[in-house]
């Protein structure tokens, strides 16, 4: 089994993006394991953390060379207000590499990746080795609002940004499945990854199905350890009950039954 | 060196430190993280006859110092483990134990039955105490004539080591572990979850799909300690403790109360190394306060 490390970081930097939205890097001084796109990593809140488990994270971007690692972090209970609230040179531990990576068919010639909210914190490194093998990028990004509408101009240096709003303040007005898009461009596309709120990811899943493209899409459970044994995190697939945590968190949506 | 080693029946432990059943998968789980082979043993993931699916999610809830769960014994079943399983992990150096359950007396004694004869498998442990199954489980384990029966009914098809796992959910722990060791256990473990629940107060809806589930982590560490305390002064047969142990001390504490092993296990989801800490630790204490064999600890406790 690859491995894996509970690993020291030292917290470095801390940037809003908007209100609840963070980009937190970390540093190690001990070095960085490779992380592949779509892994992700399950961090203490604090030390002492404010609440008992871990929280699970994608990693957003990871520089095996500066030994730097930065997550998405959006605040939605108290262990992630602990975390964001960390002030730098702060020590955390951290469990990584953990979970699955995307698959990427070198014969891709046109991907298009979906991303809802915070659902973009896995496409950072995804979209960098998709361009870098030549394959185009079409992101289709949604938020509620212009103000959670982020990083927009980090993706466009990988590819075209097309985006959505709840209430139409930026792009087109609507949700990001309901994206003009879609229903233009849609035979385009030879490979869709997702990321997102579930009806979200569930609506691309049914678009991809329509169109025939294969689709991959990052879930999210509520998970307790983040490697395999607590069996807590578990989705319903056509094989059964699989661990996001191990078995995903990336998984073909052709496999899901959709359960949770 | 102080030495670590703790035995049951003919069974040694290089150490007494051991990772509880459903929080160390199969062991394979743990290699990234840490070398079995360091440990006293690990209680493999709870084994049925057959594939279970287990419960559906949500299958788990944070409270506060600790954690429930619900996971239903989700296994592929015995014989999976035996083919699949079992040939990747039986180079370890250490015990492997599985965690066996059943629905009826007569499922438990076919997942015995056939790990009986396996020559890595040295014991067993029975599970009379799982609180998140509809038939069978924590059943077994309430009552003194059917935690008597099952154990009775495994003792007879299993000769070698019969752990016997205890559910807290009782009025008496102490007859249930006497009425195992009357009916031939080799050794106790406890205590398994106790049973709990989680309510969201906004959705007025349970957090876990099943409702209620089994209470674990540090939160059930002093319920845990008096059952073992308890157990351990009713009992002539060895303990092994279980319940919030996170650290060496906590390991300690329960020797004193009259563990011969522990189990670490909610720990290792946090950190998965915690158990080779543990077992540092321990070897710290010992050293600190001169004590050569770690088995003169058990029962330990000074109450005058």
């Amino acid at each position: 089994m690859a491995n894996k490390v509970v690993a020291q970081l030292i917290v470095q930097e801390i940037t809003p993006l908007a209100a609840d939205h963070f980009l937190m890097r970390f540093h190690s001084d001990t070095g960085l394991l490779p992380v592949d796109a779509g892994n992700f990593a399950q961090l203490a809140t604090g030390d002492p953390p404010a609440v008992f488990l871990r929280r699970p994270f994608s990693i957003f971007d990871a520089d095996t060379a500066l030994s730097m690692i930065t997550f998405y972090i959006k605040v939605v209970g108290k262990g992630t207000a602990q975390l964001t609230g960390q002030k730098p040179g702060t020590r955390l531990t951290g469990l990584y590499p953990l979970g699955n990576s995307f698959t990427i068919p070198t014969n891709a010639r046109n991907a298009l990746i979906i991303a809802g909210g915070s659902g973009v914190a896995p496409f950072l490194l995804l979209s960098r080795k998709l361009k870098k093998q030549g394959t185009h990028v079409t992101f289709l990004i949604g938020a509620k609002n212009r103000e959670e509408l982020v990083l927009t101009d980090v993706f466009q240096e990988y590819g075209d940004v097309e985006t959505s709003t709840e209430d139409g303040s930026e792009g087109f007005k609507g949700l990001v499945t309901e994206h003009p898009i879609l229903s233009r461009k849609g035979q385009l596309f030879d490979q869709v990854y997702s990321c997102g709120p579930v009806p979200m990811m569930k609506a691309v899943s049914r678009w991809a199905l329509k169109n025939d493209i294969p689709c991959e899409l990052s879930l999210e459970n509520t998970m307790a350890c983040g490697y395999g044994v607590c069996l807590s995190c578990v989705t319903g697939t056509t094989e059964g009950n699989r661990c996001v945590c191990t078995e995903g968190p990336v998984f073909n949506h052709k496999l899901l039954t959709w359960q949770t | 060196m102080a030495d670590l080693s703790v035995q049951i029946k003919n069974l040694v432990f290089r150490n007494p430190v051991t990772l509880a059943s459903g929080t160390c998968g199969f062991g394979e789980e743990m290699t990234p993280f840490i070398n079995p082979d360091l440990l006293g043993g690990l209680f493999v993931k709870g084994l049925t006859i057959r594939n279970r699916e287990g419960n559906p999610y949500p299958r788990m809830a944070e409270t506060a110092s600790g954690m429930l769960n619900a996971i239903g014994l989700q296994n592929k079943g015995v014989d999976y483990f035996i083919q699949d399983i079992l040939p990747r992990i039986r180079h370890y150096q250490t015990h492997i134990i599985p965690n066996i359950n059943g629905s009826t007396v007569k499922e438990y004694i076919q997942v015995a039955e056939k790990l009986a004869d396996l020559d890595r498998i040295p014991a067993i442990e029975l599970n009379i105490s799982c609180p998140n199954v509809k038939a069978g489980g924590m059943e077994f384990g309430i009552t003194c004539p059917s935690a008597f029966a099952v154990t009775e009914a495994i003792r007879k098809v299993y000769p070698k080591v019969l752990i016997v796992k205890l559910s807290p959910n009782v009025t008496h722990i102490t007859e249930i572990a006497k009425a195992v060791e009357d009916a031939g256990a080799d050794a106790v473990s406890l205590i398994n979850t106790l049973l709990g629940m989680a309510i969201n107060a906004d959705t007025r809806k349970p957090v876990l799909s099943t409702v209620t589930g089994g209470l674990s982590g540090p939160a059930i560490k002093p319920v845990a300690l008096r059952m073992v305390w308890q157990v351990y002064r009713s009992v002539g047969i060895p303990v092994i403790g279980i319940g919030g142990i996170m650290n060496a001390l906590d390991a300690i504490e329960f020797m004193l109360a009259g563990a011969s092993v522990v189990q670490v296990g909610t720990a290792s989801f946090i950190d998965p190394t915690v158990s080779l800490k543990v077992i540092q630790g321990i070897e710290d204490y010992l050293n600190i306060h001169h004590i050569s064999r770690l088995r003169d600890l058990t029962g330990g406790l000074i109450t005058d």
